[in-house]
């Protein structure tokens, strides 16, 4: 009786997490323009309509440009500052804080004050306004991922590297940085998909010409909701798979080579 | 290297992100605590009124060297965009003041010499109308904040309630807060069996369970909430399927509305609270409830008196958590609820971008910054205090 209702509740849960993805996915694929089932014929009409519709194709470019320059600039900032937080350093505790707090602030708020400072600036409705925004969110994610990796290094590694000669700069490249290497990658997929997933401070700060796929999505469903937008979903799955799988071969390789001797 | 040497490094290492937040992250944040506090219209462009009113008692008749001072700011004015602001900053304190000024610029405009102004008009006898200029001319003013929270400063300044009815802020502040709560209620009640659920599996079924709330973590927010806008509305998969089963004879209405808002948040959210449970559940002794049990407990006493105060800490995290995120958000509400389902975010976007009431959005953010932060400093204080004692 117990274990009945304990399979219930388990099984009803799973349900409630994973039907609603999966449910709209075969939505993709209908011939027809309604968002209903049952599908009567398949058909890729609408991810021919991503790939050419004006919109919607643009909307692909410019999140893949802005994702890029997103990837680039959270990993770099990333991978410096959690160096440099490796050891005890002063207001070592505040400055981490403050690493992490874009996490915590509500984006609305923060995408006001961005506006405001971006049209200062005269960065208003340009790419780099919305690469900038979009590292501000996806720095904290970068930063927890490498310090993660970082930790998990052995310092007397490196120590025998310099006593073997060699000079900082050398120790860093060819030791820490391979070891880092997996906590590295898994931040910059994080800043990746924090970037692609990212719509509220691209709502303030991106101009008509910067609309990315995930803003193009959000006012599409307000608008007139269509397959495309579930054919753009789709892609959105496809890519979590993909980043994700990635992510879990990369460790496992790591852990691989860890456990060598 | 040397000590200070290595020291120097970090910093330098550490240097570009904290440029980087500082300009980015943390100036939009006073920009909006700017905005919000703000009010520089009126000292800006009135600068001799203002000079003249700090030497007025507030009481009597203004001095005739404050009107004319004022009448020489006037003149000063010759942007029309200008002097639209400063009309609406004062008929805001001031109702009257539209008129009042339209025909009092003309009046300046047309003559070079001294004005009679309350010959020109009698409001100008009225120590409110100055009262009001005076008050304005402070560039700084809480009258944004205030306003954020319903509140408002009477004319002998002292803090009041805005009148019920007047103003809707009280209205989406309590709204927000019991869509969180709510949320949250509903993450828990879920979330800390299914947690325990996980916790007492082994294998593969722990595994699968664990999936089950990582992989939606994982998926995009807007994903998830396009996929309940599809699965809620009248034809979607839920009512389509009530009706084929023939549990409803129409559809349920659960797009555009609060219930589909909390259950699309609560399928959002629901990780944020299963994931800080299960880490607390881990590590507590697997004997712990088999020795209760000995001792001649039964399963609920057992639960209650041992597994639960044990638990706590984890699901105070997670409560935080999850009633900190929901708080803030955006876009699930704005694609799913309706006209009265909008919580705070979606009122500073609409004062912001459809209103451009800079000021009342500035105030609202900061109401809304202010509660996260607290949250967050508690839950930061409860997960220190976690980590110190494993």
């Amino acid at each position: 009786m117990l274990r009945a209702g304990r399979f219930l509740f388990g099984a009803a849960t799973v349900l409630f997490l994973l039907a609603p993805l999966i449910a709209i996915l075969p939505l993709a694929f209908t011939s027809s323009s309604l968002l209903t089932y049952p599908i009567n014929h398949l058909s890729t009409r609408w991810f021919e309509e991503l790939a050419t519709a004006e919109a919607w194709h643009r909307s692909i470019v410019n999140s893949l440009i802005v994702g890029a320059g997103t990837t680039v600039l959270a990993t770099v900032l990333g991978t410096l500052a959690a160096l440099g937080l490796r050891r005890r350093i002063t207001f070592g505790a505040a400055l981490r804080t403050l690493f992490l707090l874009p996490m915590v602030v509500p984006a609305v708020v923060l995408g006001i004050g961005l506006q405001i400072l971006l049209a200062r600036l005269a960065l208003a409705n340009t790419y780099a306004a919305v690469i900038v925004a979009h590292t501000v969110v996806a720095v904290p994610f970068v930063l927890v991922s490498i310090a993660a990796s970082l930790d998990g290094i052995d310092p007397q590694v490196e120590r025998a590297a310099a006593s073997l000669g060699a000079a900082p700069a050398r120790v860093f490249l060819l030791v820490t940085m391979p070891l880092a290497m997996p906590g590295i990658l898994s931040g910059a997929a994080l800043a990746f998909a924090t970037s692609l997933d990212e719509v509220v401070l691209t709502l303030f700060v991106a101009g008509p010409n910067q609309l990315t796929l995930a803003r193009q999505m959000f006012s599409s469903i307000r608008e007139n909701i269509s397959p495309v937008i579930v054919a753009a979903a789709f892609l959105f799955i496809i890519g979590t798979v993909l980043v994700g799988g990635l992510l879990i071969a990369v460790r496992q390789r790591s852990i691989r080579t860890a456990a060598m001797p | 290297m040397s000590a200070a040497g290595q020291r120097l490094g970090q910093l330098a290492l550490v240097l570009p992100l904290v440029l980087f937040l500082g300009v980015f992250f943390v100036w939009p944040l006073f920009s909006v605590l700017e905005q919000a506090v703000s009010d520089p219209v009126v000292s800006r462009h009135l600068p001799a009124t203002a000079a003249a009113s700090a030497a007025w008692d507030r009481t009597s008749a203004p001095p005739a060297e404050m009107q004319q001072a004022l009448v020489r700011d006037l003149r000063a004015i010759d942007d029309d965009q200008v002097l639209g602001d400063l009309v609406r900053r004062l008929n805001s304190a001031q109702p009257g003041f539209r008129t009042l000024m339209r025909k009092t610029v003309s009046a300046a405009r047309a003559g070079g010499g001294p004005l009679d102004l309350a010959e020109l008009d009698p409001r100008w006898r009225e120590v409110p109308f100055w009262r009001a200029i005076a008050d304005a001319t402070n560039p700084y003013t809480d009258r944004n904040l205030l306003a954020a929270v319903d509140l408002q400063r009477d004319t002998s300044g002292a803090v009041t309630i805005i009148p019920e009815g007047e103003s809707a802020n009280r209205a989406i502040l309590l709204r927000t807060f019991l869509v969180a709560a709510t949320v949250t209620l509903a993450t828990c009640l879920i979330g800390l069996p299914y947690a325990m659920l996980v916790a007492s599996s082994a294998g593969w079924r722990r595994q699968l369970l664990l999936a089950a709330v990582l992989l939606p973590l994982w998926t995009s927010l807007l994903v998830r909430t396009t996929a309940w806008y599809i699965l809620l509305q009248d034809q979607g998969l839920i009512n389509s399927t009530l009706s084929a089963l023939g549990l409803t004879a129409r559809p349920l209405p659960l797009l555009f509305n609060r219930t589909g808002v909390i259950i699309a948040m609560t399928h959002v959210l629901l990780p944020f609270m299963v994931l800080p449970i299960y880490s607390v559940l881990i590590a507590i002794p697997k004997n712990l409830v088999p020795a209760a049990a000995s001792l001649g407990a039964g399963p609920i006493r057992a639960f209650v008196h041992v597994l639960l105060p044990l638990t706590l800490r984890g699901i105070a995290s997670g409560a935080l958590l999850v009633f900190m995120a929901a708080l803030g958000y955006y876009i699930t509400p704005a694609l799913i609820g309706g006209p009265k389902d909008q919580m705070i975010s979606s009122v500073i976007a609409f004062y912001a971008t459809g209103s451009a009431n800079w000021g009342m959005a500035g105030a609202l953010g900061i109401v809304l910054l202010a509660a996260t932060l607290v949250l967050y400093g508690i839950y930061g204080r409860l997960s220190a205090a976690n980590t110190t004692r494993a």
